[in-house]
C-alpha cells in the first residue's frame, strides 16, 4: 500500500484539486498495486490498466480546464454485475463467457460522468448468489484480514467479495457492489469497510445483470463513511429505463456527516438476538447503542415479529425470481453454447455447463416453487410474509424510531472451503440472517465497522433507515465510525 | 370464473348427429396486434415487412440487465379498444411473467397479464343472417377480458439445411389477447363474431385487423353437446389465419368430436391445428404435455395504474363504432336497417358511403354505394380500398342526376365508363353527349312519329292507360336514351288523352 492508494475519495480529491496529484499518478499507484497483489487476493477478474489511464487522462485534462466532477480522477472497481461497454461483463459466471456488452449500465454511466476512473471488473459469487464469493467461476476471492497469528484464507463475505476485498487491500479507491439479501453489507462486514444498500428505487438497475429484480439494488463499498456518502451521490438517479427506479431528488449525502444525532431514537429490535449468536456479537451490538447514547440518541426497545420468516421467505422470493431472470441464458444469442442434437439439448448442455452448483439449486428451488399446485403454497405465502415484514418496520418507523441498530453477521469472516458450510447450503444462507429483511422490504440499509473481535477480524454493526433517508443512516453510521476508528488490514500478499 | 350459458338451444343451429342433434359451444381467443410504432416494452419499431432482425432492441433481444419500459400508446390502444367493447376498464392491472424456453422468446419469458388484466368483461352485437326470408338476427356475445402480452419472434427453418433461423422483429410487439364468453353456437356466429371484432377494432385504430399479415390470429375452442346439456370437453384450435378457416375449422372440429361421442368414445382435451389445404383439424399436444408456465407478477414493472381523467379522455375522442353508426344512418338518414348494416360493416365503406352522402341525399347516395359501387367490386373482387370510382366521382354521377343533366339510365352507362376509363363526370358527359334532352319540340317529334307509325298500340291504350310506358320506352329508346324520361311521360300520356 503505498501513500497514494492509501488516500481516502475525500482526500485523493483534495489533492487532485489543489493539484497536488495527477489522477494518472494516483491510477498508475492503483494499477500496479493490483498487479502485485491481484494474483493472491483474486479479487479483480479483468484489469482495464489501458482504459483505466486514458480515463485518468481525461480526468487531468478537465482539472486543468476547471471542469472537474464530483469523482473526478478517482480509480474504481466496478463489480462483474454492471454492463460496461466493451468490458468483461459476465456476472462471474461461465454461461456468460467472453460477453462484452455494447451498452453501459446507469450507475456505471453515472460515475462515470461524474469522473471517475474505471480499473476493471470484480469478482463476485456467480450471479450474485452467495455469501462467500466462492460460487465465482472465477474462484473464490481471498479476505485481506487474516486471524491473529493465523495464515488461513478467509472469505470476503459475499456477493461483493471482490468490490469490498478490492477496498479493504487498497486496490481501488471504492467500489460499485450490489445487494439482493445482504451482498454489500456481509462483505463490507467481513473486511472492515462501509457498505450501504440504499432504498429500493434510489439506484437505477437499467445495465446490471438481474438475480432478484424486486429485491437487487446497487450501492457503494469504500473505506469510511463519507467516501460511501460521496459514490452513492455519483451511482443515484432515476432512470426512464428503469420504471422502478425514483424520481426523487439525490441530497447532497456527504454534508449530512457530523451532523449531530442528538434527540434521535434509535431501535433495538429483539428478534435480532438470536439463538447461537456469538457473545462477541452481543457485545458489539451493546458497544454501538452506548455509542448512540453517548452521542445524545435515544435508545428504544422495538419489536419486528416477523423477521424469524424473513429469512425462508427470501430464499422462496429471490430464487423464483431468478429462475425467471436466468432463463435468457439459452446458448441461443450470447456467452457460452454447448452444441446439442436438437434445440433443447443445447439448452441443456449449455446451461448443465454455464451454471455453477449454487446458481443451479437456486434455478431448481424457484422453478419449484412457482410451478403448478405449489405457487400459492410458497410464493404467494412468502409475498404476504414480504407485506408484513415490510409493515412491522412501518410500524416501527410511525412510533417514532428514526433508525434501527442491530448486527450486521452473526459471526466474523470464515474460512475458504470451510467444510461445515460446504455440507450445508441452509449454513451459508443464514449468514444473511440480519440483512435480508432489509431487502424484503425495501428499506435502506448501512454496514459499518464496530471492532474486531478475539481474533483480530473485523465486525460490522447495521443501521436501517425509513425510504430514502439515506442521509439519517450516513450521520449514524460516521458517529459510530468515529467512535469505533478505521480498520485496515496488515499487508500480508 | 364460473362459465355461464346465457344463449338458448336453438334448433336452426343444430348440428344432426347419427344419433340425434348436436349443438357446438364456441369461444374464441383473438390475438389482435396493436398498431403502435414502437413494441410494448421497447422503442424498436414495429413496422411490418423489414428485413430480419431489423426492429429489435437491447430490451427484445434480452441481453442481460435490460429491463422493460411500458409504451403508453398501448396502453391507452387497449383503453380504447375495451371502451369500444363496452367493457370494464380496470384502473390497476399487473403484468405477469409466462415461463417457458423456446429460441424466438429471447426472455425465456412473455410478459403477459394473467390474474389482474387492463379490461375486463364486455359484449359485442354480432348480426347472423340473412336467412331465407332475408332476415338479420342479433346476438350478444360476451367478452370475457382483454389483456396485453408480447408477441413472440418467427423461427424460421427453411434457411439453412441443419440450421433454424430466428427473426426477433415481432418480438415485443404488443397484442391485445380478446378473450370471448363460449356464447357463440355456430360457425356463422363465430365468423361474424370476428368480422364484427375486426370492424370495430378497426373504427377505434386500434389493430389493423389484417390476418393474412398475421396482426389477428384467432384460437378456437370448440366443444359439442347434446342441447340444453352441459359444456363437454374443449378442444384448442390455435392460430387460425382467416375468418373463412375458422368457420371450416368449426364445421370439421364439431363434426370430428360428434362422431368419437356417437362412436362411444372420448373427447381429449388437447390443443389442435387447423391444415386449411385439407380443411381439418389434427392433434398438435394433448393437456399432459401442456407447458407449467410458472406465471408470477413480473418485479421489473410495478402495476399498471391510471386514473379516471385517462380513460374519460380517450372516451372522449372515441369515434363512432359500427352500432351507433348504424343507429345514425337508419335515424338521421332514413336508410333502411339492412342498408344501413351493410354500409357500417366496414369501416372503409362508411366512410366512401359518408364522402358521397355528404350535402346529397342519403337514401339515393346508399342505393348508388350498395347497389352500383359494391356490386362492380363484388363482380371485379375487388375490395373498397382498390375502388376505380371515387366518392367525389360517384358524388357527381349523383349530382347530374339531380339536376336533370342526365337521366338515372344514362348514370349507370356514366358509372361504367369511370369504372373503366375514369375522369371527371361532368365532362364526360359534355364531350361524349349524354346530356339529357330537354328541348320539348324535339321530343314531342319523336312521341308524334312512335304514335303515329304505332295506330293498335294507340287503340289498346286508350283501353288500358298503363300501356302509355310502352310509348314511353319507344321514345326512349329512339332518343337515344337522352329525353327527359319525365318530359317523355307527360308528353305521352297528354298526346294519348290520358288522364294524370
Amino acid at each position: 500500500m503505498t501513500e497514494l492508494t492509501s488516500l481516502t475519495i475525500a482526500e485523493a480529491r483534495a489533492k487532485l484539486s489543489a493539484k497536488e496529484i495527477t489522477s494518472v499518478e494516483l491510477t498508475d499507484a492503483y494499477i500496479a498495486a493490483i498487479e502485485a497483489a491481484n494474483e493472491t487476493i483474486n479479487a479483480y477478474v479483468d484489469v482495464t490498466p489501458e482504459q483505466a489511464r486514458e480515463m485518468a487522462r481525461a480526468s487531468d485534462a478537465r482539472i486543468a480546464a476547471g471542469k472537474a466532477g464530483p469523482l473526478e480522477g478517482i480509480p474504481l472497481g466496478i463489480k462483474d454485475l454492471f454492463a460496461t461497454e466493451g468490458v468483461h461483463t459476465q456476472a462471474c459466471s461461465h454461461i456468460l463467457d467472453g460477453f462484452k456488452p455494447r451498452y453501459e449500465s446507469t450507475v456505471t454511466r453515472n460515475l462515470w460522468n461524474d469522473g471517475a476512473v474505471m480499473l476493471g471488473k470484480l469478482n463476485m459469487d456467480e450471479f450474485a448468489m452467495g455469501s462467500s464469493n466462492e460460487s465465482s467461476y472465477y474462484g473464490p476471492v481471498k479476505n485481506p484480514w487474516r486471524a491473529k497469528g493465523s495464515n488461513l484464507d478467509l472469505v470476503p463475505g459475499g456477493s461483493s467479495g471482490g468490490s469490498a476485498a478490492a477496498v479493504a487491500a487498497h486496490l481501488c479507491a471504492g467500489a460499485t457492489a450490489t445487494d439482493t439479501g445482504g451482498s454489500i453489507r456481509q462483505p463490507a462486514a467481513f473486511t472492515g469497510t462501509v457498505g450501504i444498500k440504499p432504498t429500493y428505487g434510489r439506484c437505477s438497475r437499467f445495465g446490471i445483470v438481474a438475480f432478484a429484480s424486486s429485491l437487487d439494488q446497487a450501492g457503494p463499498i469504500a473505506r469510511d463513511v463519507r467516501d460511501a456518502a460521496i459514490l452513492l451521490k455519483s451511482m443515484a438517479s432515476v432512470d426512464p429505463k428503469d420504471t422502478t427506479s425514483v424520481d426523487l431528488p439525490v441530497p447532497d449525502y456527504a454534508a449530512s456527516i457530523g451532523q449531530s444525532i442528538k434527540g434521535m431514537k434509535i431501535g433495538i429490535p429483539k428478534e435480532y438476538r438470536v439463538e447461537g449468536m456469538p457473545e462477541e456479537i452481543e457485545a458489539l451490538w451493546q458497544q454501538g447503542i452506548a455509542w448512540l447514547k453517548d452521542a445524545g440518541a435515544e435508545i428504544v426497545d422495538i419489536s419486528l415479529p416477523h423477521t424469524q420468516y424473513a429469512l425462508p421467505a427470501y430464499y422462496i422470493v429471490a430464487p423464483a425470481e431468478a429462475s425467471s431472470n436466468l432463463a435468457r441464458y439459452d446458448g441461443v444469442r450470447y456467452g457460452l453454447r454447448v452444441d446439442g442434437k436438437d434445440i433443447v439439448d443445447m439448452y441443456e448442455k449449455t446451461r448443465a455447463a454455464g451454471f455453477g452448483r449454487e446458481v443451479k439449486r437456486r434455478i431448481m428451488i424457484g422453478t419449484y416453487v412457482l410451478s403448478a399446485g405449489y405457487y400459492d403454497a410458497y410464493y404467494l405465502r412468502a409475498q404476504k410474509v414480504r407485506t408484513l415484514i415490510k409493515r412491522d418496520f412501518e410500524l416501527a418507523f410511525q412510533a417514532g424510531v428514526d433508525a434501527i441498530l442491530t448486527p450486521a453477521t452473526p459471526s466474523s469472516a470464515f474460512g475458504i472451503a470451510d467444510e461445515d458450510l460446504a455440507a450445508d447450503p441452509v449454513k451459508m444462507y443464514l449468514n444473511d440472517i440480519f440483512t435480508v429483511t432489509v431487502n424484503m422490504a425495501g428499506l435502506p440499509g448501512i454496514a459499518v465497522p464496530g471492532g474486531l473481535d478475539h481474533k483480530g477480524l473485523p465486525l460490522g454493526l447495521q443501521l436501517i433507515g425509513k425510504p430514502f433517508e439515506e442521509e439519517t443512516l450516513f450521520k449514524t453510521a460516521h458517529v459510530i465510525e468515529q467512535a469505533a476508528g478505521r480498520f485496515t488490514p496488515a499487508k500480508w500478499w | 370464473m364460473s362459465i355461464v350459458d346465457v344463449r338458448t338451444p336453438d334448433p336452426k343451429r343444430f348440428i344432426p348427429g347419427a344419433t340425434g342433434d348436436w349443438e357446438v359451444i364456441i369461444g374464441m381467443e383473438v390475438h389482435a396486434q396493436v398498431l403502435s410504432n414502437s413494441k410494448l416494452f421497447s422503442a424498436a419499431s414495429t413496422e411490418f415487412g423489414n428485413a430480419p432482425n431489423a426492429n429489435v432492441s437491447l430490451v427484445d433481444a434480452a441481453m442481460p440487465g435490460m429491463l422493460p419500459v411500458i409504451n403508453e400508446e398501448c396502453v391507452r390502444q387497449a383503453v380504447r379498444t375495451g371502451l369500444g367493447l363496452k367493457a370494464k376498464i380496470n384502473h390497476r392491472s399487473i403484468f405477469d411473467r409466462k415461463n417457458y424456453f423456446y429460441p424466438d422468446l429471447p426472455q425465456g419469458y412473455q410478459i403477459s397479464q394473467y390474474k389482474d388484466p387492463i379490461v375486463g368483461e364486455g359484449k359485442i352485437i354480432i348480426s347472423v343472417g340473412p336467412d331465407r326470408q332475408g332476415q338479420f338476427e342479433d346476438v350478444e356475445i360476451g367478452i370475457e377480458r382483454l389483456h396485453l402480452e408480447q408477441d413472440a419472434g418467427k423461427s424460421m427453418h427453411d434457411q439453412h439445411p441443419s440450421m433454424s433461423y430466428v427473426d426477433l422483429n415481432r418480438s415485443g410487439v404488443a397484442l391485445m389477447e380478446i378473450v370471448s364468453k363460449p356464447d357463440l353456437r355456430s360457425s356463422d356466429e363465430a365468423k361474424a363474431y370476428l368480422t364484427k371484432l375486426r370492424s370495430i377494432l378497426r373504427y377505434l385504430g386500434t389493430c389493423d385487423g389484417n390476418m393474412d399479415e398475421g396482426s389477428m390470429r384467432a384460437d378456437v375452442n370448440v366443444s359439442v353437446r347434446r342441447p340444453g346439456e352441459p359444456f363437454g370437453t374443449r378442444c384448442e384450435i390455435k392460430n387460425v389465419n382467416s375468418i373463412r378457416f375458422v368457420g371450416q375449422a368449426i364445421e370439421y372440429e364439431a363434426r370430428r368430436q360428434i362422431a368419437i361421442i356417437e362412436d362411444g368414445g372420448v373427447i381429449d382435451q388437447e390443443t389442435r391445428l387447423f391444415d386449411p389445404n385439407k380443411g381439418e383439424t389434427r392433434s398438435m399436444r394433448s393437456k399432459e404435455d401442456a407447458h407449467d408456465y410458472r406465471y408470477f407478477p413480473d418485479p421489473d414493472l410495478l402495476p399498471l395504474e391510471f386514473d379516471d381523467d385517462f380513460v374519460e379522455a380517450l372516451k372522449a375522442d372515441l369515434p363512432e363504432l359500427p352500432d351507433d353508426k348504424k343507429e345514425r344512418f337508419v335515424r338521421d338518414l332514413g336508410l333502411s336497417v339492412y342498408d344501413a348494416s351493410v354500409l357500417v360493416s366496414e369501416k372503409a365503406i362508411a366512410d366512401y358511403f359518408e364522402a358521397v352522402a355528404e350535402g346529397r341525399d342519403g337514401k339515393i347516395a346508399a342505393n348508388w354505394v350498395i347497389n352500383d359501387l359494391l356490386g362492380a367490386l363484388n363482380k371485379a373482387g375487388k375490395t373498397i380500398e382498390e375502388t376505380p370510382v371515387s366518392p367525389a366521382q360517384l358524388g357527381g354521377i349523383i349530382d347530374l342526376i339531380k339536376d336533370g343533366t342526365i337521366s338515372g339510365k344514362i348514370a349507370k352507362d356514366l358509372f361504367e365508363i369511370l369504372w373503366n376509363e375514369g375522369g371527371d363526370p361532368a365532362e364526360l358527359v359534355e364531350s361524349r353527349g349524354m346530356k339529357q334532352v330537354t328541348d320539348t319540340g324535339a321530343i314531342e317529334k319523336a312521341v308524334d312519329e312512335i304514335i303515329a307509325a304505332n295506330p293498335d298500340q294507340v287503340e289498346k291504350a286508350k283501353a288500358k292507360p298503363s300501356l302509355a310506358g310502352w310509348f314511353v320506352g319507344q321514345v326512349m329508346k329512339a332518343t337515344g336514351g337522352k329525353a327527359n324520361p319525365q318530359a317523355v311521360q307527360a308528353l305521352v300520356k297528354s298526346k294519348l288523352g290520358i288522364e294524370e
